[in-house]
């Protein structure tokens, strides 16, 4: 069953990637607005967009 | 604040559109085809190219890598430029991508009916196709990364982490279960073994399914089904759970493909106890998607896009309810190698992947071509003719699949087996694959309705082919600034192509060289009576691939009364060391051939082959009468051996120089004397006689074992 390794080792790399992502996500902020991103999609015209307050600081 | 304004490619978006729209309609009749053949054997005209065996992966990918694969790539392009605000990263990358990936699909549909394939369910093409592929798929990656990196929108919207989800795990899924040893340009030996290759192909093929049907097209819908319906998805929280739960959970379910085989203990019970875990997240998504539409259930009723979605996501639901029930071990023990893993495929493909692509396309195509759908009434035909397809469809190959599980465990009540003979039980089940095909001509129609209603809208309106947009550049944080500029700087900077090579060039190297040799000293307990093929089975072996023969006859008898009194002694992980790759099979509408080697005389092959009919009546088996008259190809001999002997089979040197042939010639004149007894005057340069030198093989070995050698294993 040595393959097994090999397996687990792909499937870590996988899942190791995505912990790095995950992390990177959570520290950059793709997560503290769980609101807006939801109804930003929906606007079709992209000039709205960027009517939207967007902070100058990261938001704390 | 200044604005830059951008422009939106809608040309490559237009043009997966077709190909989603083409390769359904011709992968969804290859479909048909082999639905037919089932309870007609005589379908495919006694034509070698068209028989089950070579067109059942001709379907499987056509209608996953083809029409699924194009669909994915056209709701990707549409939805990622807008999602961040930036046209695709390469133009060049992006036509690289599309026509790639046709060139991919017509290599396909030429090499698989030809009969080249490595036998590995959804991974059948062969090693050149395979690096094509790999480089294909490198260069889309590169493209959506790209994409991302140059976005103007900072926050990354859900749907962008299934893509990046996919991208990342199909290059890793593609390459490992790829590891082949070419033996010639369109033949290649798995680097695996038996049990090691089982497990690898179904690590592989479940996560094909998890990271190609279905994370990519949760993605598409978490942004279609909130445009559609213009309402924000019903909880982004939920999704971003859903999201990170999934993926880290669906990568260990692989091994619920194998319970009950020979696959150790632990390994099935880590793939079923995953599994079920599944459903928590699967859930969560369908819930969140069917939420989205609270209130809007009066839009559903009038807008077709809607309706399909609204399909798709409920039929989402039950296949991710049903899979892991499926994978519960007692459950598998009745639905394995029946007809409910059929069904259960279809539910989802037909439902979840078909209906999902249905309402893209209709979503998509008005918008495009600036103008209305051309026939709302026709959509709505299509939904319900679809719709009734699905039921027809799923509902009879359910009943079939129950109806054989239950019948190969039925003993009587002397302690015998009720059905002793397989056939009686598929002849039982012939009536089901009958109604099944109505489904199918129904689920077709349906295409073929939209097909025109798309055709007609395109006509109507005016094709746009790029929208211009507007954003604000990025702003971005001083700690981001470096990392990213950087990165950015980088792929501007240089050329393009550079990074696409460099990246094909880590994944070949990791084909070519990263296998190590220690991958294939096995570790399974060998069984000393077990020894190689010798060249004529070796041979035979290959044409039982190119036939694809395991389409349809599994060769691993499961540790059950009823599996054991039908077909012998249940197998052990030692009998399969040496098969490169292995031949476990997923299906039963012929019965096992784990032991089959001595069970019947070599005429009764010999007949049974020429015409399945003439020795077992009412049998769906098509006929092989090519076998009989294509001589035996033997100059690929070394080639084989060598390839064999590389990843680990003990053939001594030289040995594929002379007493290798000498071996084939003396093998095959013991079979043509056997057939003579039988009254059966055969050539013996035929390919027939290979076939059943392999036929007559399988099993035995560990028969001729004494007694107390295989009580160990």
């Amino acid at each position: 069953m040595s393959v097994i390794i090999i397996l687990i080792l792909a499937s870590l790399t996988v899942g190791l990637l995505f912990v790095g992502a995950f992390i990177w996500s959570v520290r950059s902020g793709q997560y503290e607005d769980t609101v807006t991103p939801a109804m930003r999609m929906l606007a079709e015209d992209p000039a709205q967009t960027i009517c939207k307050p967007k902070s100058k600081d990261k938001p704390t | 604040m200044n604005v830059e304004t951008f422009k939106y490619d809608n040309r490559i978006v237009r043009a997966f559109a077709i190909a989603t729209v083409i390769w359904g309609i011709v992968g969804m009749s290859v479909g048909m085809l082999a639905a037919v053949e089932l309870f007609f054997p005589g379908a495919n005209l006694n034509v070698q190219f068209i028989t089950f065996g070579r067109i059942r992966p001709l379907h499987t990918n056509a209608v996953i890598f083809a029409f699924v694969g194009n669909g994915m790539f056209m709701g990707i392009y549409y939805s990622l430029q807008r999602l961040c605000k930036a046209r695709m990263f390469s133009d060049f990358i992006s036509w690289f991508h599309f026509w790639g990936w046709q060139s991919i699909i017509v290599a396909a549909a030429i090499t698989l009916p030809l009969g080249y394939t490595t036998s590995k369910e959804y991974a059948e093409l062969e090693w050149p196709i395979k690096i094509a592929i790999a480089v294909v798929w490198v260069a889309f990656t590169v493209n959506l990364l790209g994409t991302i990196l140059k976005r103007r929108e900072k926050h990354m919207y859900v749907a962008i982490w299934f893509y990046i989800a996919t991208a990342l795990t199909v290059a890793v899924l593609h390459v490992t279960n790829s590891m082949t040893m070419p033996a010639g340009w369109f033949k290649s030996y798995s680097m695996y073994a038996g049990v090691q290759d089982a497990l690898v192909q179904w690590w592989y093929g479940h996560n094909a399914v998890a990271f190609f049907l279905t994370t990519p097209y949760l993605g598409l819908m978490y942004y279609f089904l909130p445009k559609a319906a213009n309402r924000p998805i019903f909880s982004y929280r939920l999704s971003i759970i859903h999201f990170w739960a999934l993926i880290f959970i669906y990568i260990w379910a692989g091994p619920h493909h194998l319970l009950y085989t020979a696959l150790p203990d632990w390994a099935q019970s880590l793939g079923m106890v995953f599994s079920l875990m599944l459903i928590a997240p699967s859930w969560g998504g369908m819930l969140n998607g069917l939420l989205t539409l609270r209130g809007a259930w009066d839009k559903v009723r009038q807008d077709p896009v809607l309706k399909f979605m609204v399909v798709a996501v409920t039929a989402y639901g039950m296949a991710t309810l049903e899979g892991p029930v499926l994978a519960i071990k007692s459950v598998n023990s009745l639905s394995h190698y029946t007809d409910w893993t059929i069904a259960h495929a279809h539910s989802g493909a037909l439902g979840w992947n078909g209906f999902l692509t249905f309402s893209m396309l209709y979503y998509l195509f008005p918008r495009l071509y600036k103008t209305e759908l051309w026939s709302i009434r026709l959509a709505n035909w299509h939904f319900w003719t679809g719709l009734l397809g699905i039921v027809f469809y799923v509902v009879p190959i359910y009943i079939a699949g129950v109806t054989e599980g239950l019948m190969w465990k039925q003993f009587n009540k002397d302690g015998f087996l009720q059905y002793p003979n397989f056939l009686e039980t598929i002849v039982q089940v012939v009536p089901m694959f009958e109604l099944r095909a109505v489904g199918g001509t129904l689920y077709i129609a349906g295409v073929l309705m939209m097909a025109y209603n798309l055709y007609r809208t395109a006509k109507a309106g005016e094709f746009e082919p790029e929208t211009e947009a507007q954003a604000a550049p990025l702003e971005r944080t001083p700690i981001l600034l470096h990392g990213e500029l950087s990165w950015h700087r980088m792929l501007e900077g240089k050329p393009v192509l550079f990074t696409v090579l460099a990246v094909v060039a880590i994944l070949i190297g990791g084909i070519v060289e990263v296998v190590p040799m220690y991958l294939v000293k096995e570790n399974v307990p060998t069984i000393t009576s077990v020894t190689p093929y010798s060249p004529l089975e070796l041979l035979g072996r290959d044409i039982y691939i190119r036939e694809g023969c395991l389409g349809c006859h599994s060769q691993m008898i499961r540790p059950f009364r009823s599996e054991t009194e039908r077909y012998g002694e249940y197998s052990k992980a030692g009998e399969f060391v040496y098969d490169h790759p292995f031949l476990w099979g997923s299906e039963r509408k012929g019965p096992d051939l784990a032991r089959e080697g001595g069970k019947y005389p070599a005429a009764w092959h010999y007949n049974h082959m020429d015409d399945p009919r003439s020795t077992s009546p009412g049998s769906i088996m098509p006929r092989y009468s090519w076998l009989l008259t294509q001589n035996l190809e033997m100059d690929g001999l070394p080639w084989r051996l060598c390839a064999m002997r590389r990843v680990g089979v003990p053939y001594p040197a030289g040995y594929e120089n002379g007493p290798a042939q000498a071996d084939v010639k003396a093998q095959a004149t013991e079979i043509v004397t056997d057939l003579k007894e039988g009254g059966i005057n055969a050539d013996p340069d035929k390919e027939i006689i290979a076939l059943i030198a392999y036929l007559q093989r399988l099993g035995v070995d560990i028969k001729s074992a004494p007694e107390e050698d295989t009580a160990k294993y």
